[in-house]
């Protein structure tokens, strides 16, 4: 009975206006930031390489390299920090962790778009 | 000091306004109704006997459902607890206290932020604390700082390692036993142990009491509160929330 009422709490924390995101796919996540007294919306692009966690704690790893340096952000999907998260792009892929991208640069750090037929 | 009792429901977490994310355990606290006054000239020392839940028909003693009805109440609470009052808390039917402003002056030592929260506070606890009143979540504010007691979850027997916390001994280069407490003590002279010696035995289901954890988020209409951070007990078990 307990459960109930924590898995009711949860489900009132969640978004429902999020994508559904997939490995693979290049995402843009605006980002609220906090500035002083001020807010205002950062933009983060890059791919989604680990999708984890379930319900309430689930988190989106996202990926881009940045003058040459790697650098990834874990999101939880449903904060509310989030402004708005989008798909720039499907990607195909054949893993659900692409850490392999880690320790590729360049051209074979490229992922294939996704083909809808 | 005043408190509530309630149930601990489980952890979860909560997105707070700057979007960080807050561990917390709730617990369904209250409506407390007060069972019993105990006064200074009376008992000898001030404090509220609150009750939470309610026991089943069948399971209610008599004794306890006449105690009961003297707060108006036409069943038995499955859990009651007495909450010591401090100086600053009103009774309303105390005959020491003439008026609830006196009394709330009457705590000089605090801050005088403090003084005003509960000198407001007296004023709407001066009708509630009484035989019959209900207390809420609604006495505890987001941020305030609380201390939450409750049974811990029951290990049974536990050796030194898990207990005390003992290194015991490496687990390579040929010992013959890793966990075990080495020596307990000198040899002929005392010829004995001495008392107090920590040793394996059993572990859990003691009174524990964390202070100092802040409330996040209070919910009036679930008779929710959020903690942050981890209470003693198992879910479903009684914990008993009172102010620092």
């Amino acid at each position: 009975m307990a459960m109930d009422v924590i898995q009711q709490i949860e489900k009132e924390q969640l978004r429902s206006d999020i994508p559904d995101v997939s490995p693979g796919d290049t995402v843009r996540v605006m980002v609220r930031v906090v500035e002083g007294d001020k807010e205002r919306i950062q933009p983060f692009e890059g791919v989604c390489i680990a999708r984890s966690g379930g319900g309430l704690r689930e988190t989106l790893t996202v990926r881009k390299v940045s003058g040459g340096v790697g650098v990834e952000r874990i999101f939880p999907i449903h904060s509310p920090s989030i402004a708005e998260l989008r798909i720039v792009r499907r990607g195909k892929v054949r893993r659900a962790k692409l850490y392999y991208l880690r320790s590729l640069r360049g051209k074979k750090a490229r992922i294939k778009e996704k083909r809808e037929d | 000091m005043l408190g509530l009792i309630g149930k601990k429901l489980g952890m979860t977490q909560l997105f707070v306004e700057d979007g960080s994310v807050v561990p917390v355990t709730a617990i369904e606290a209250g409506p407390c109704p007060v069972v019993q006054v105990k006064t200074g000239e009376r008992d000898g020392y001030r404090a509220v006997q609150l009750g939470f839940g309610q026991r089943k028909p069948s399971r209610s003693r008599k004794p306890g459902l006449g105690h009961a009805a003297r707060a108006g109440l036409d069943f038995e609470p499955q859990v009651t607890r007495e909450f010591r009052l401090s100086a600053t808390d009103v009774i309303a039917d105390d005959p020491h206290v003439p008026a609830k402003r006196e009394a709330a002056g009457a705590g000089g030592e605090e801050a005088p932020e403090s003084a005003a929260v509960s000198e407001d506070r007296a004023g709407e606890q001066a009708s509630e604390l009484r035989v019959g009143a209900r207390l809420t979540v609604a006495m505890f504010k987001e941020g305030e700082r609380v201390k939450v007691s409750g049974r811990s979850k029951g290990r049974g027997f536990q050796g030194v390692v898990k207990r005390h916390g003992f290194r015991g001994r490496p687990k390579t280069h040929g010992h013959p036993s890793i966990r075990v407490p080495g020596s307990v003590g000198p040899g002929t002279d005392p010829s004995r142990v001495i008392k107090g010696r920590k040793m394996a035995g059993h572990m859990g289901t003691d009174r524990q009491t964390v202070r100092n954890l802040q409330v996040v988020r209070v919910d009036l209409e679930r008779n929710l509160l959020y903690v942050r951070g981890s209470v003693p007990g198992s879910r479903n078990g009684w914990v008993y929330v009172s102010k620092q």
